[in-house]
């Protein structure tokens, strides 16, 4: 391999995002490498977009060290951008034009020639599955359709980076799944992605690698299992309270109770998450005590509950 | 020409979208004129030939067929510089997909403006063979009539794209085209000899860009060319062009880039 291809394709140190008083993304170190897929994984408002902003060369860094396939974004943005792949959080197709144009001009963008791109555009409509739709109008496509045609889209330059904001937000379970399948393959055929998420379950499905964002900074960085690993146990269990019955009173009582097997606990309004490296054992235990949970689960550790550990907050507000 | 190949590319974007459309623009370009020239140059026209005394010097179709062309070019351009420019931003957000590609915003700026021009050039050029079919047109000047409207136009669409970059919501057009679309419209010439308005409104006048268009639009198709005065006009709405132009670099900079 030469020098240029070890290199990280994504290399940030203290890179920092100000609009005005506001810092949204406050002194992040980060590498990318090549064919991985790494995943920016926060709640709203936490800074991934003006993270990806910046990668994208359509926002400058207000400080810090960013650069992009070896290149300065700030001055060889258009250079950048000839390489990477763009699926942004909110779409920017021309719903008045068919799914087949909103590729081919896509690819004038890029200046590909208008006698490729028929071809190009078939393979790619194929690839996402809209075969029967390509010569529809995209307005009256589903939002799952629209985000399918999206990554197509993205695909047309057969870009080195393919940078993908909340890839599924708004879309139905199975239109998740579809996209799902979709990024995977690409993984597969080497494609280098950065994402980012507010859910656990796609970043525990697309990343190798992820750092956990909240309020601007990383809190911490490694592989999903690595994360669980060390900021969580195996398993928990969770224990759901009607309101009026006042977890955070119980989880006292049982703190001073369940010593040992229960590594720690938090306490959230509807339920209690007991953090065990055995749950069946701390759930038969629970059961000894005269509680009445509506409802006793035992299940694996997600990333939910790193960041939960991390940050005293749930990803999802619901 | 390798500076233009990108703005090009924008501009390829609007031909696309242009193309399922066409038809309708089409026919409203050539049945305006011919509503128009009817009601106003040969209605209305009749009736000012008889009472004018001839202080026009030129039978009324005459005088007014170049205001109206350079008026239409006007309505035409800010039409062409509001709701498309606010769409790209806020509805399709087609700016922000040419931006995830390797073209900046001056590509889209000039593309985008590219397009506009040539919306203005098509319209103008339908209506000012429908004005010569009139008999309107009493000079080979007469020509370069169609290159004074498409200036004329560009000296709106840059100030007015520049303006819809920094705008929220389509309402800011309402003002736009109620207090300073309609009033050029009504008088800067285009109707009548702007010597008839007040002192202070005539000088008012002198200072829109529609009656340095009217001016220049009317001079060539009536055939009495002053080179000086026409270098004079074609001055006046090139610095609305350049300064148009660069506030819209800016302001779309600030809009797009954040």
């Amino acid at each position: 391999m030469d020098a240029a291809a070890q290199l990280p394709l994504v290399h940030a140190r203290g890179l920092v995002k100000s609009f005005g008083e506001l810092v949204a993304v406050d002194g992040v170190d980060f590498d990318v490498q090549r064919g991985e897929a790494f995943g920016f994984l926060g709640p709203n408002g936490a800074g991934k977009t003006s993270t990806m902003r910046m990668i994208g060369c359509v926002s400058p860094p207000s400080g810090g060290t960013l650069r992009i396939l070896g290149l300065d974004p700030v001055t060889q943005g258009a250079e950048i951008r000839a390489k990477l792949g763009v699926v942004p959080q909110q779409d920017t197709l021309d719903t008045e034009l068919t799914v087949r144009e909103n590729i081919i001009i896509y690819g004038r963008y890029f200046g590909l020639p208008r006698s490729d791109l028929g071809k190009r555009a078939d393979e790619l409509i194929d690839f996402v599955q809209l075969n029967d739709r390509a010569n529809d109008k995209v307005e009256p496509l589903s939002g799952g359709m629209k985000r399918r045609l999206t990554i197509a889209r993205s695909l047309v330059n057969d870009p080195e980076v393919l940078l993908l904001d909340e890839p599924t937000t708004g879309l139905d379970p199975q239109a998740r799944h579809t996209v799902w399948d979709r990024l995977f393959r690409l993984k597969q055929r080497g494609v280098t992605q950065i994402l980012t998420t507010h859910y656990m379950d796609e970043a525990e499905q697309l990343c190798d690698r992820l750092v956990v964002m909240d309020r601007g900074k990383i809190a911490a960085e490694g592989s999903p299992q690595e994360l669980i690993r060390r900021y969580s146990t195996r398993e928990v269990v969770e224990l759901r309270f009607r309101a009026e019955n006042r977890p955070e009173e119980v989880a006292d009582e049982l703190k001073s109770r369940l010593d040992g097997s229960v590594r720690r606990l938090e306490a959230l309004p509807d339920r209690l998450l007991l953090y065990t490296d055995d749950g069946d054992a701390t759930a038969t235990h629970v059961h000894e005590f005269d509680l009445k949970p509506e409802s006793v689960l035992v299940r694996r550790s997600t990333l939910e509950d790193v960041f939960l550990h991390l940050t005293g907050r749930t990803l999802v507000d619901d | 020409m390798s500076s233009l190949a990108l703005p090009l590319r924008v501009f390829e974007y609007w031909l696309m979208q242009y193309r399922r459309v066409w038809r309708g623009t089409a026919i409203t370009s050539v049945i305006n004129p011919v509503f128009y020239l009817g009601a106003l140059g040969i209605g209305l026209g009749t009736l000012v030939n008889k009472s004018s005394g001839n202080s026009l010097g030129v039978p009324y179709i005459d005088f007014v067929a170049p205001g109206m062309l350079a008026a239409t070019a006007m309505t035409v351009a800010s039409g062409e510089a509001s709701w498309p420019v606010m769409g790209s931003i806020k509805w399709t957000r087609q700016y922000f997909a040419m931006l995830a590609t390797p073209l900046g915003t001056r590509d889209i700026v000039l593309g985008h403006q590219l397009w506009m021009t040539a919306r203005v050039a098509m319209t103008s050029a339908v209506y000012l063979a429908v004005i010569a079919a009139f008999g309107g047109v009493d000079s080979p000047w007469g020509i370069l009539a169609l290159p004074a409207a498409v200036l004329l136009g560009a000296a709106f669409t840059t100030p007015f794209a520049a303006y819809a970059a920094t705008r929220d919501s389509d309402a800011a057009f309402v003002p736009v085209n109620r207090f300073i679309v309609v009033p050029m419209f009504l008088f800067s010439g285009t109707f009548f000899p702007v010597s008839r308005l007040p002192q202070a409104l005539e000088w008012l006048a002198y200072a829109t860009p529609l009656w340095h268009g009217v001016e220049l639009c009317r001079m060539f198709t009536l055939g009495n060319v002053d080179a000086l005065r026409a270098l004079g006009h074609t001055a006046y709405l090139l610095l609305f062009v350049v300064v148009g132009f660069i506030w819209a670099q800016r302001t779309y900079a600030e809009r797009l880039l954040k």
